[in-house]
């Protein structure tokens, strides 16, 4: 008699096996064996269905519920590639990456690395997809990631000449190769809510993704995905400001990171002064800067002195 | 028996599951209801929108959480971090219980993200009250588990579902979630009586009790959450309060989700059938 864990690995085998082109369970399993001997082997038919068919509910909820998952966070992938070859690469995604996490949020965080090696399912418009799935997966880290204590730049440059700044971990810097923020911006404005809409509407909605698609011309541009009063937004900003950013991310003091961005450009150092400032102010009043994770354990522990 | 040491000792009455598309309207009307039930895996998350609105609601409304994913029956043990994440939201929602289902649904680390069920047999029921007492102990707080809707049933099952959710809760020491619609669905899909799932549970470990809808095939019913309770269901929800007494109660309503309106009047017919326990 088979035992629980016995049970729990021949059951989840099944039910993550693709199913067949017209959705039902695929007769064979990935060793050759009879599917309809390996159901019988541990579930009871009924009445009106067979072992096969009692483990092929499963099957089918569970491709539905995860392909569902990844169609609501990839819109713009799916746009671009299709939605036949769409549900392919995701079924061939998932069986090469199945969920790791208790969380579907979770479920597209391998998917821009994978399709790194399986550019096949997104010809011929490879390098579209590739920064559409970046920039998707940026907006799920952006919508509900880890914020942190808003930091004053001017409180650390009053201790500090040449700081460390820390970004919000929910912010991402994207340096890509077409403008597909305006694209992601036009699928969804199109497609609000396609359940809600009648299929005329939806027909022309697709027409016009297909046809903003096709109009994508390479263009190089630095984006930064972030939050302002739980909404994301995608902001452009200068080659210049984008290796400022990154370099501050990678831990680098802020006279590195200046030399960084303006490296091999000549520049007068009053309008280098005077182009940081306003970046910091901008960047300032949209959040960008939190506490350092040391000054915050600091705050922490004042806070419990002073309760 | 209504606010009994598995539900933190309150009485509740009716509640809703709290739902993207009625957030507005919550936020916005702030209507009168007794409580709302969250997915606790929507808000396990680091920040952002979900957070700040459910902090909103906090600041308005009881919240119950319920989760889809600690699958007391897979082999491995609680994953920590899932466990922690856990324990920041009860600590911020202050649930006074906390459900999840009597069922599996990972093997060593992957995850299937259904409720499947379990083979009803004495060594699962080892298993999962063992590790249902872990999460207990480490979260701090009363469980419950819920019953599932299935589709399939083992050759291996050494006793009926309600012997087996008794055998689990009894040996847990623990809470029972009585989903009337699951009862409704699996009697259907495996040709039992619900009434004697409804008579056989230990109606003094009743902590809450789920009422939803669900959708026919020809050969088998499927629990969708996209439709109103039917008749025989809320027969089964009169029998279960007519054992256990006035019960936290919560309407599940996750897909084709109507209005806020219809979905709490729906919710509300369930206080008709208080009554009449109540009265007799």
């Amino acid at each position: 008699m088979m035992n629980l864990h016995e049970i729990q690995h021949r059951m989840l085998e099944a039910v993550m096996q693709p199913l067949t082109e017209d959705e039902q369970m695929r007769p064979r399993t990935r060793d050759g064996k009879s599917m309809h001997d390996v159901a019988a082997g541990f579930i009871k038919p009924n009445d009106r269905l067979s072992s096969f068919e009692r483990l092929e509910i499963y099957n089918r909820q569970y491709w539905l519920r995860l392909l569902g998952s990844l169609e609501e966070d990839f819109p713009g992938l799916r746009t671009i590639v299709g939605q036949s070859k769409f549900e392919a690469l995701c079924k061939a995604y998932l069986m090469d990456c199945p969920s790791q996490s208790f969380s579907l949020r979770n479920l597209g965080s391998r998917l821009e690395w994978w399709l790194r090696s399986h550019s096949e399912y997104l010809q011929p418009r490879a390098g579209l997809a590739l920064d559409m799935v970046r920039l998707e997966w940026a907006e799920i880290e952006a919508f509900d990631g880890a914020s942190e204590p808003l930091l004053i730049p001017e409180h650390v440059l009053a201790t500090d000449p040449d700081p460390h700044f820390r970004l919000q971990p929910y912010l991402s810097m994207l340096s890509l190769h077409y403008p597909v923020d305006d694209l992601l911006v036009a699928i969804k404005k199109d497609n609000p809510g396609a359940e809600m809409a009648s299929n005329a509407v939806v027909e022309r909605g697709k027409q016009a993704r297909l046809h903003k698609v096709a109009r994508q011309k390479p263009q190089a541009i630095f984006l930064v995905v972030h939050r302002l009063d739980y909404s994301v937004y995608f902001k452009r900003i200068e080659r210049e400001a984008f290796d400022f950013l990154t370099a501050l991310r990678e831990g680098k003091n802020l006279s590195t990171a200046a030399m960084r961005a303006f490296e091999g450009r000549e520049i007068q150092e009053n309008r280098l002064l005077g182009t940081v400032q306003g970046w910091f102010e901008n960047w300032s009043g949209l959040g960008w800067f939190c506490v350092p994770k040391s000054t915050d354990q600091d705050l922490i522990s004042v806070s419990g002195r002073q309760s | 028996m209504p606010a009994n040491a598995y539900n933190g000792f309150t009485d509740f009455g009716v509640g809703i599951g709290l739902r993207v598309p009625h957030y507005r309207h919550i936020l916005s009307e702030k209507p009168v209801v007794n409580w709302f039930e969250i997915i606790s895996e929507n808000y396990m998350i680091d920040g952002g929108r979900p957070l700040h609105v459910l902090d909103q609601i906090l600041e308005q409304y009881q919240v119950v959480q319920h989760g889809v994913s600690m699958y007391f029956g897979s082999p491995e043990p609680p994953n920590r971090e899932h466990l922690k994440r856990l324990k920041a939201l009860v600590k911020r929602t202050k649930t006074p219980w906390l459900t999840d289902h009597l069922c599996w649904g990972s093997v060593d680390g992957t995850y299937s993200h259904d409720l499947l069920p379990m083979p009803y047999t004495f060594e699962a029921v080892r298993h999962t009250a063992q590790k249902i007492r872990e999460v207990r102990d480490f979260l701090e707080i009363p469980i419950a588990v819920e019953n599932v809707s299935s589709y399939a049933e083992f050759h291996v099952s050494e006793m009926t579902e309600w012997q087996f959710l008794t055998e689990v809760v009894e040996s847990a020491d623990c809470g029972i979630l009585l989903d009337v619609n699951n009862i409704y669905v699996s009697s259907r899909n495996h040709n039992f009586n619900p009434l004697d799932y409804v008579n056989g549970v230990p109606a003094e470990r009743v902590a809450q009790i789920h009422i939803a809808g669900h959708s026919k095939f020809e050969k088998y019913i499927l629990d969708t959450h996209d439709h109103p309770v039917i008749d025989p269901v809320w027969k089964l929800y009169a029998r279960a309060i007519e054992r256990a007494g006035r019960t936290a109660t919560l309407l599940e309503w996750d897909d084709k989700i109507p209005s806020f309106e219809d979905v709490h009047n729906e919710a509300l017919k369930a206080n008709q059938f208080v009554a009449d326990v109540v009265v007799a």
